[in-house]
């Protein structure tokens, strides 16, 4: 029998694989649609073969006021009525399920694959249609008429990036249309993660977006010491709240670096290049490595920090505080600069809001949404880093957040170096408790980081999901483009800075 | 202006002297080259290969030799963890770059891999390099890592050495990821979009084992499945002093 209600849950709480119910398809999206309507978000949607050759459609709608998340699941055979036509923000998820699975959510405007997987669904929509053989073979949306032109761009692009596909629709040098076709990063890491943990488990994690090792690694420990019923000692929890901030002014400063290069301002651009090593360099003293591998271990960290460490973590962290004004207030000051920042790229609120933006990009729309004040996690319980926020939704207000955050952050990893609480940094972790499931949320430096785990009987991952900021938020790259011209696409993307790896697991 | 001047006083001058001089520090906990004493193994005991993530570590049972490949390694340091008796420890050692795919398998007193490249490759190149990047399943850290050396803390081009935009301009690829099945054609014909004589030089665990990835379905296990290599960079990522010493070593200067 259908159960009736879902039930909510906080940032982290295990529960019953069987408490995210079963109701009836109709309600399912009324549910989800009705939670969205009232400020909702979905953290998560996806599917998961239920063993019989149907499957489970699972949503996470984060309720941020709340502080909740609400889960809730149906059954589908083969097909579904999508939600994406009454709600923009499921359009990624569905075309992702679609993909994995060959479940068909009907009347969903463009159903093409996001990842081109190799693996193909089970489902018997998905072998009456295979996904295409070739990463990118497939039709774009085009536009029709005298003296519109198409202008495709990678998967190899010009510097030293991550391959992704970029087509641009275009009238003269206005860009009218841009579809961004990925999957060319593919490496197949939630199929791997399935019967974990194990001991390549971690390094999966820390390899999602190595940029991002940190963020991903404190949500997978997080999902592991819930289901393992871990308590993480403080001190632990404070050297990874420095480390995730680390991570974050690094990426940041390097972004407003680039961002000055882009609009050829070479003078930010030569500093904060600079800068972000020096940052860099602050993460490896605290593990050996630069982006923080082998720091973040389920049950706490995996490296102490002695006295001498601290005090030279607090001098360097001033030190990058005092260059990096000096560097990046050029910017603010420099009218070349503000003139090509100011009015490009342009994302309203609300439109941030209909597609499910999360992290800078929605901030900078005026948007108050953080996981550390709305889902606070670890240290953030107890030590709050105000929300930065600009309204203005352009280059300007991407590029201003960042410089908002690198500040505040930066406090707060000199305020913590102050108290470190004593004690052990590493607990020992249990076994995980079986049929069980968790959603933790962390906010990496691009956005809210979702990784969504279950048990199986004999307490080995059954599935294991994860959703970087970058699957929310490169649809939100595609819609800044329109209108823009051609040329300023660089800075539109380097505005986002989103990561392939993370979008394509 | 004034206010750009006084920037440019305040961040003062920051590039690394290093070949001339000293390199810049790393950090105490760094992990370099592994090193290995067979004589310290409980022979048999396994434990350093149970914990290995990606099979980087054999016991050689004829020659009772332990046996390290360091292109398959993480660097994560779990074997040095478990090996009591200190078999296996991490150096401090950043030259970590091999010509041979052979060479990277660390043994007892192993002596540092030969990282120069075929001589005749070397003399046509001259002391000039211009890459074309191509990440193929990279996380995005060598990438990083290797985007860096073209900051002033490193300023790469007084090397010589540039990163450059099309194929066509390039000498050869720096290769990063373990090469995914969706970039192997692209990277296929970016290599073939290079030309002759050139140079192929693969960054990272990824690409030169698969890294983590080894054996999924998805990737190819490295760049030598579709493309002849010259030079293997070991790490995870490899620090940016073991690739800048991988480049200079290709261009003859180390």
């Amino acid at each position: 029998m259908s159960q009736t209600t879902s039930i909510a849950v906080h940032n982290g709480q295990a529960f019953a694989t069987g408490d995210w119910g079963d109701l009836d398809v109709e309600r399912f999206r009324s549910e989800v649609l009705n939670a969205v309507v009232k400020g909702g978000r979905i953290a998560a949607l996806f599917a998961q073969p239920r063993g019989d050759g149907a499957f489970r459609l699972m949503a996470a709608v984060a309720q941020d006021s709340q502080s909740v998340l609400r889960v809730l699941a149906t059954s589908v055979e083969s097909e579904y009525p999508a939600l994406a036509p009454l709600c923009p923000q499921a359009h990624w998820f569905e075309r992702e399920i679609r993909e994995q699975h060959g479940i068909l959510p009907a009347g969903h405007p463009w159903l093409k694959p996001v990842r081109f997987p190799r693996r193909g669904g089970s489902g018997a929509a998905a072998v009456a249609s295979p996904p295409p053989a070739v990463c990118g073979l497939a039709d774009f949306f085009q536009m029709n008429g005298a003296e519109i032109h198409e202008v495709a761009v990678g998967p190899v692009h010009a510097g030293i990036i991550e391959p992704g596909h970029f087509r641009f629709q275009c009238q003269g040098e206005t860009v009218y249309h841009l579809e961004i076709s990925l999957g060319y990063q593919h490496r197949g890491v939630e199929a791997a993660l399935a019967g974990g943990p194990n001991r390549r488990t971690i390094h999966y994690i820390e390899t999602l977006a190595g940029d991002t090792t940190i963020g991903h690694a404190i949500a997978h420990c997080r999902a592991i010491e819930s289901l393992s019923h871990t308590r993480v000692p403080p001190r632990a929890q404070v050297i990874r709240g420095i480390a995730l901030e680390l991570e974050r002014v690094a990426n940041h400063v390097g972004d407003l670096g680039a961002l000055a290069g882009d609009v050829g301002f070479l003078p930010t651009m030569s500093y904060c290049g600079r800068i972000r090593g020096d940052v860099l360099n602050m993460t490896a003293l605290l593990c050996g490595n630069r982006f923080g591998r082998g720091l973040v271990r389920p049950g706490g960290v995996a490296f102490d920090l002695d006295d001498p460490a601290v005090t030279e973590l607090a001098r360097r962290a001033r030190t990058v505080a005092k260059d990096a004004a000096v560097a990046v207030n050029l910017l603010w000051n420099s009218p070349s600069v503000m003139g090509r920042f100011e009015r490009t790229g342009s994302l309203a609120a609300d439109l941030c809001r209909q597609i499910g933006l999360v992290g800078v990009p929605a901030r900078a729309s005026g948007i108050g949404h953080d996981v550390r004040q709305d889902f606070p996690f670890g240290i953030f319980r107890f030590a709050q880093i105000p929300v930065s926020t600009w309204d203005s939704g352009d280059v300007f207000g991407r590029a201003y957040v960042r410089w908002l955050e690198v500040q505040r952050s930066l406090a707060f990893v000199i305020d913590q170096l102050k108290a470190l609480p004593p004690g052990a940094v590493l607990q020992p972790v249990g076994p995980l408790a079986p049929a069980s499931s968790v959603i933790t949320l962390a906010e990496g430096w691009r956005g809210e980081i979702c990784h969504v785990a279950a048990t199986d009987a004999d307490s080995r991952f059954a599935w294991y999901k994860v959703v970087d900021p970058s699957f929310h938020n490169w649809f939100g790259l595609a819609i800044a483009l329109r209108n823009q011209q051609i040329s300023d696409f660089p800075l539109c993307n380097k505005s986002f800075n989103l990561s392939y790896c993370g979008h394509d697991l | 202006m004034l206010e750009i001047l006084k920037a440019r006083l305040q961040q003062g001058y920051r590039t690394t002297r290093y070949p001339a001089g000293p390199a810049p520090d790393l950090p105490p906990r760094f992990a370099g080259r592994p090193a290995i004493d067979s004589g310290k193994c409980r022979q048999g005991c396994d434990r350093c290969a149970q914990v290995c993530p990606t099979r980087a570590i054999q016991f050689d049972l004829a020659a009772r030799k332990l046996r390290l490949d360091s292109g398959r390694c993480l660097f994560c340091r779990e074997c040095e963890r478990a090996c009591e008796p200190g078999a296996i420890t991490f150096t401090r050692e950043h030259r970590l770059a091999s010509s041979t795919r052979q060479a990277l398998v660390v043994t007892d007193r192993a002596a540092l891999p030969p990282a120069g490249i075929d001589a005749r490759l070397q003399r046509l190149l001259g002391r000039a390099l211009r890459l074309r990047q191509v990440s193929a399943g990279g996380c995005n850290a060598c990438e990083a890592d290797t985007n860096v050396l073209g900051t002033v803390g490193w300023d790469l081009g007084r090397f010589g050495i540039q990163f450059v935009a099309s194929p066509r301009h390039a000498d050869g690829l720096l290769i990063t990821g373990p090469v995914t099945e969706n970039m192997r054609s692209a990277l296929k014909e970016t290599y073939h979009a290079v030309p002759a004589p050139k140079i192929v030089i693969a960054v990272g665990a990824c690409a030169i084992s698969g890294g983590p990835y080894a054996d999924h379905v998805e990737v190819h296990n490295g760049a030598a499945a579709v493309v002849p290599v010259d030079l293997y960079v070991p790490g995870c990522p490899p620090h940016p002093l073991t690739i800048l010493h991988a480049l200079l070593a290709a261009i003859g200067v180390e």
